[in-house]
């Protein structure tokens, strides 16, 4: 298993129960509890089946790098745009400065920024491809995202090839203000100027896809997937309960909801993502 | 102009209450026999002085109170002073009517064109109806359709950003909320007509952008954009939503700001004291900029404009690398 995967982010802290938390993350790298039903699971086991948990199916978090090893023809996968990062064009700073935050955060997970683009290819045929890296803020998109994102599609216009984009993020980076909102316009835009090469648009909304990425190229996908109970929608729940001032019904913008309503083509096991895409394309590209 | 006082801003009272004060003294220099033009000169002088002094050096919060001014002239405030003929279309033929986002067919100059715009209310039973100015899905693809529309008879589009944001509850999502204005993102890219859009008050994150894709666009001076409401920002950032003033700082929202940043084309002027003050000055101001931007715009054709709209938005973001 190469080391990116199984790297964990390090905690860091002057906290007094450091030892704990070390003795934890320790326990982690051997064993992982399922999120949904609580079973202790060897991580080796979890990680052959794309972290999906045997005893209830519950599909965990998928790091992006993991994901298209697993999706893409074995050695296929070529990352492009690697030399892009971040700025911080207003100068931010909350409880930390933003300049901060990203340094730190791309020390944690050697990620740059919060998404990984480029080409490869599923089952022979070349494909323009992008994932959210989630870990990384939130898989928030501010300008870097954006910049990856219009690649993809001007790749696959540029190659004639489909365009997969696997979503998981909170929505646009507030810490890059306006930017990131203009992010939404820009990939939208290379989206519809892609469209003339009639190759499919596959978007895949994993677990959460909501805000801005959901509101500009996660919907625009010519098909568009989930995986099973992943939260998608355009406000957090947090904010409706607020603005509402009641509480949500169980299952409410997930995946179950969404498909019932309308409003995605099909929700696909992670086990047979690779064959759904691959037929999908060999239908329509 | 005379102001009332209940939907003052606390940064206008010292003002508002200075042109009290030359009004009442007016009307008894009027009625009566005791000659207060000195006085009244005077205080005229004073509350000019006052006046600048106000409203040379905002802060950023004070901008965001004067984007949601209830005085403030709306969208239907600026058709009815800049256009003529105005025929307001219904409907998104799929599920309701939407009276937060509204358009239709009017003349500009004596030309057709199609305006749209987002819709806020004064009184509070205006609001309930316009839902504060907060669209549903429905909102966006009545947009939708009238830019389609729009591009179909060759007529230029022109849209007035003004919302808090798309409208978070339980039916908008179930009828696709982010589906809505995700459509509208690439249908604005692709439009073959002239498209501005100005930001006329709140440009509240991407139920603003959701018909704010334009070749041009504009900010009034006292207007506002962003990706997040400034208290929705400071509730997350600093899990205390009084906190606002400080992250409409952090933010840098104002259109002066995102003119410095070259993410909007030009600032319209608003008259002193901000545009509900001379509604009418406000309005010519804006006409006289809509009127010089079509002019550059139509001497483009259908392919000229989606490429120049495409430059445009392909340019914004911040980032080092290759």
């Amino acid at each position: 298993m190469p080391a990116w995967f199984s790297k964990k982010p390090k905690i860091l802290s002057s906290d007094p129960n450091e030892a704990e938390l070390e003795r934890n993350s320790r326990m982690e790298g051997l064993w992982v509890k399922c999120d949904d039903c609580g079973e202790i699971l060897y991580r080796a086991d979890l990680e052959k089946v794309l972290n999906v948990c045997p005893a209830c199916s519950h599909h965990m978090a998928l790091p992006a790098r993991a994901r298209l090893n697993a999706l893409l023809d074995p050695g296929s996968f070529e990352e492009l745009d690697t030399g892009l990062e971040p700025q911080d064009p207003l100068g931010f700073s909350d409880s930390k400065k933003y300049r901060d935050r990203i340094k730190s955060t791309k020390k944690n997970l050697g990620e740059n920024d919060a998404f990984v683009s480029g080409v490869g290819k599923l089952d022979g045929q070349t494909v323009s491809i992008g994932a959210f890296i989630f870990e990384f803020m939130g898989g928030s998109m501010g300008s870097v995202v954006g910049e990856k994102v219009t690649r993809v599609f001007e790749r696959a216009f540029d190659l004639k090839c489909p365009a997969i984009l696997f979503h998981a993020s909170g929505g646009a980076r507030m810490q890059e203000g306006i930017f990131s909102l203009m992010q939404m316009a820009k990939t939208s835009a290379a989206i519809s100027r892609f469209r003339a090469v009639k190759k499919p648009y596959l978007s895949v909304m994993l677990h959460p896809t909501t805000g801005g990425v959901a509101a500009s190229f996660a919907w625009l996908g010519d098909v568009i997937l989930a995986e099973p109970k992943a939260l998608i929608g355009f406000a957090g729940p947090r904010v409706i309960e607020q603005t509402i001032r009641q509480k949500l019904p169980e299952g409410f913008q997930r995946s179950e909801f969404l498909l019932d309503h309308g409003m995605i083509d099909a929700i696909v096991q992670r086990k047979d993502l690779k064959s759904r895409l691959a037929q999908l394309i060999g239908l329509m590209a | 102009m005379a102001l009332s006082f209940t939907h003052a801003l606390d940064f206008e009272r010292p003002l508002l209450e200075l042109e009290k004060k030359i009004e009442e003294l007016r009307s008894l220099s009027t009625s009566g026999t005791v000659d207060f033009s000195n006085e009244i000169g005077k205080l005229e002088k004073k509350a000019k002085k006052l006046q600048q002094e106000i409203f040379s050096d905002l802060n950023r919060w004070q901008v965001v109170q004067l984007s949601r001014h209830t005085a403030r002239p709306y969208f239907l405030d600026y058709v009815n002073a800049i256009f003529t003929d105005y025929a307001e279309l219904s409907g998104d033929r799929l599920y309701s009517e939407d009276p937060s986002i509204i358009g239709g067919f009017a003349r500009f100059d004596g030309r057709p064109v199609m305006v749209l715009g987002h819709q806020k209310g004064r009184s509070t039973k205006e609001n309930m109806a316009r839902n504060f100015g907060m669209p549903r899905p429905e909102g966006y693809r009545k947009a939708r359709r009238l830019m389609e529309l729009a591009a179909r008879f060759e007529r230029p589009i022109l849209t007035f950003v003004d919302t808090p944001g798309a409208y978070p509850g339980i039916g908008a999502e179930e009828r696709g909320q982010a589906e809505a204005i995700a459509v509208n993102l690439e249908v604005m890219a692709g439009l073959p007509v002239p498209v501005i859009s100005t930001v006329i008050g709140e440009g509240g994150s991407g139920g603003a952008l959701a018909i704010g894709v334009g070749n041009r666009v504009l900010m009034m001076e006292n207007s506002i954009y962003s990706v997040i409401s400034p208290e929705a920002c400071s509730s997350i950032l600093y899990r205390d939503a009084s906190m606002a003033e400080k992250a409409a700082d952090a933010l840098k929202l104002t259109a002066r700001d995102l003119l410095e940043m070259n993410v909007v084309d030009e600032l319209v002027p608003e008259p002193a004291g901000g545009a509900h003050r001379d509604p009418a000055k406000a309005a010519e101001a804006l006409g006289k900029t809509l009127r010089k931007h079509l002019a550059a715009l139509s001497t483009m054709n259908g392919d000229k404009l989606i490429a120049d709209r495409y430059a445009k938005f392909r340019a914004l973001g911040v980032f080092v690398g290759k």
